[in-house]
């Protein structure tokens, strides 16, 4: 038995909208994977908890009008990697998310639910940085848009008004049109373990695959945050496609970071394996964009 | 504090149930207590150890950090509903005795049911996919590399690959 004061199913989005208006104390709860062990652990026992993971219309990926990639907060990490369109455009979120905690978690966990959290080490969290993605959020005054760096206020603070929930992430098609990328996760195992640093690099390339048209580059683990790391990025963008200039792009990363020290990690390990990251996660993103780069 | 009570309906191991639940219980709990389906282990209770991993939908789900009124019109397989009705083992039921992947065994159903899971695929997946697929799950006594075997041996038996599973 879990320590719920009240448990509210919502049905659809609206209910849960006007059971979060109603229960303002509330906390949502998607998958669990989080929620139900922090009340496990005595963080949040006692509390009141709104389900809406039996809201249906919150999963899967789609396509909107416009070609803007729609992924319902409660897909889950296995679903998004299996996801065709996601396979197709942003296959490096599939990989990122294959990442999570083991098999059982990746079924129960939910996009939407990863990023809600604000955690640093969330390992959706520096993809959807790195392809400019765009949350949407549904409440009382209706539904709004936002970038996902404006969605992080805070370690664990995220922008999620009163009676507001998450209900899609969005990634427009001029941030992946042309785009390929790659993620690595630095962690002590392979399974079950939470990121040490992780970095999600992607890029476009000219037609040519000589030069560098456009990059990004987010951190989880870098910062209180995920993060850009935009002076890095400035440095590489417009360059010829060589190691050289992959390798000042990964030491310029220093300029922008600001990992500490944690029992995980010391700061300057982090700082060390972030530009080591930096630079086989770019020379992948570049390969996979069909350049030439080498090891 | 008043307490909430929720009717929940769901298929457990092929066969359609009903029951009052308290809207506190995780799946364990219904399981366990309801329906006397004691393979669900009680370990962690965090989500770690997956010893109570159940088949939802035919996905493999940690059990104790699911809600049981998410079971709801869902189809539910424990590691009962792998034997027999005269409680005859399943084939990774005995390849698990064979290749010795039991010791006390409290980790055994819930490597099982990730094993039932890899199994229904139908199809061969590499060393490395299996283990990557296995591994949500803890074991204390034997280690791993028995229930890996056992794992793989009865994938390859049921693609037909007799010769290839003998070699494992």
């Amino acid at each position: 038995m879990y320590d719920i004061k009240a448990l509210y199913e919502a049905e659809s989005v609206e209910h849960a909208v006007r059971l979060l208006t109603e229960h303002p104390e509330a906390q949502i709860i998607a998958g669990g994977s989080d929620v139900l062990v922090q009340m496990r652990e005595g963080k949040r026992a006692g509390k009141e908890l709104v389900s809406i993971y039996m809201i249906d219309e919150m999963r899967g990926v789609s396509y909107e009008e416009d070609e803007t990639i729609r992924i319902g907060s409660l897909t889950s990490f296995s679903h998004i990697t299996k996801d065709p369109i996601i396979q197709k455009h942003i296959r490096v979120l599939g990989e990122a998310v294959d990442m999570v905690g083991g098999p059982q978690i990746r079924n129960i966990g939910t996009i939407g639910g990863n990023t809600c959290n604000g955690v640093t080490s969330a390992d959706s969290a520096s993809t959807l940085f790195a392809w400019d993605a765009q949350v949407e959020l549904t409440g009382p005054e209706g539904v709004r848009r936002l970038p996902i760096q404006e969605f992080y206020i805070k370690a664990g603070v995220v922008d999620l008004r009163p009676g507001e929930l998450q209900t899609a992430i969005l990634i427009p098609k001029k941030c992946y049109e042309g785009y390929a990328g790659h993620y690595i996760k630095y962690a002590m195992r392979e399974a079950m373990d939470i990121a040490t640093t992780g970095c999600s690099v992607n890029v476009k390339l000219s037609e040519d695959k000589k030069m560098v048209e456009d990059v990004r580059i987010a951190y989880g683990v870098a910062g209180p945050v995920p993060m850009r790391a935009s002076l890095a990025e400035e440095t590489l963008r417009g360059k010829p496609v060589s190691p050289a200039a992959v390798k000042e792009f990964a030491e310029t990363v220093l300029e922008d970071i600001r990992p500490r020290d944690s029992w995980r990690a010391s700061k300057a390990f982090r700082q060390h394996i972030a530009v080591v990251l930096a630079e086989r996660a770019c020379k992948e993103s570049i390969r996979r964009a069909g350049g030439e780069i080498n090891a | 504090m008043r307490k909430q009570y929720k009717l929940v309906s769901c298929t457990i191991n092929g066969k359609q149930v009903e029951k009052m639940v308290d809207v506190r219980a995780s799946l364990t709990d219904m399981l366990r207590d309801d329906y006397r389906l004691t393979s669900v282990k009680k370990g962690c209770e965090v989500g770690e150890c997956g010893a109570c991993n159940v088949l939802i939908n035919g996905e493999c789900f940690n059990s104790c950090i699911y809600l049981a009124v998410w079971a709801q019109g869902k189809e539910i397989l424990t590691l009962e509903g792998l034997s027999g009705p005269n409680g005859e083992l399943s084939d990774i039921q005995q390849a698990f005795i064979d290749e010795a992947a039991v010791q006390c065994g409290f980790c055994s159903p819930g490597f099982i049911m990730s094993a039932a899971e890899i199994l229904e695929a139908g199809r061969e997946f590499s060393d490395d996919e299996i283990r990557k697929l296995m591994s949500g799950h803890l074991c204390r006594c034997t280690g791993y590399e028995n229930i890996f075997r056992a794992v793989k041996k009865t994938m390859l038996r049921r693609l037909g690959k007799e010769k290839e599973a003998e070699e494992v």
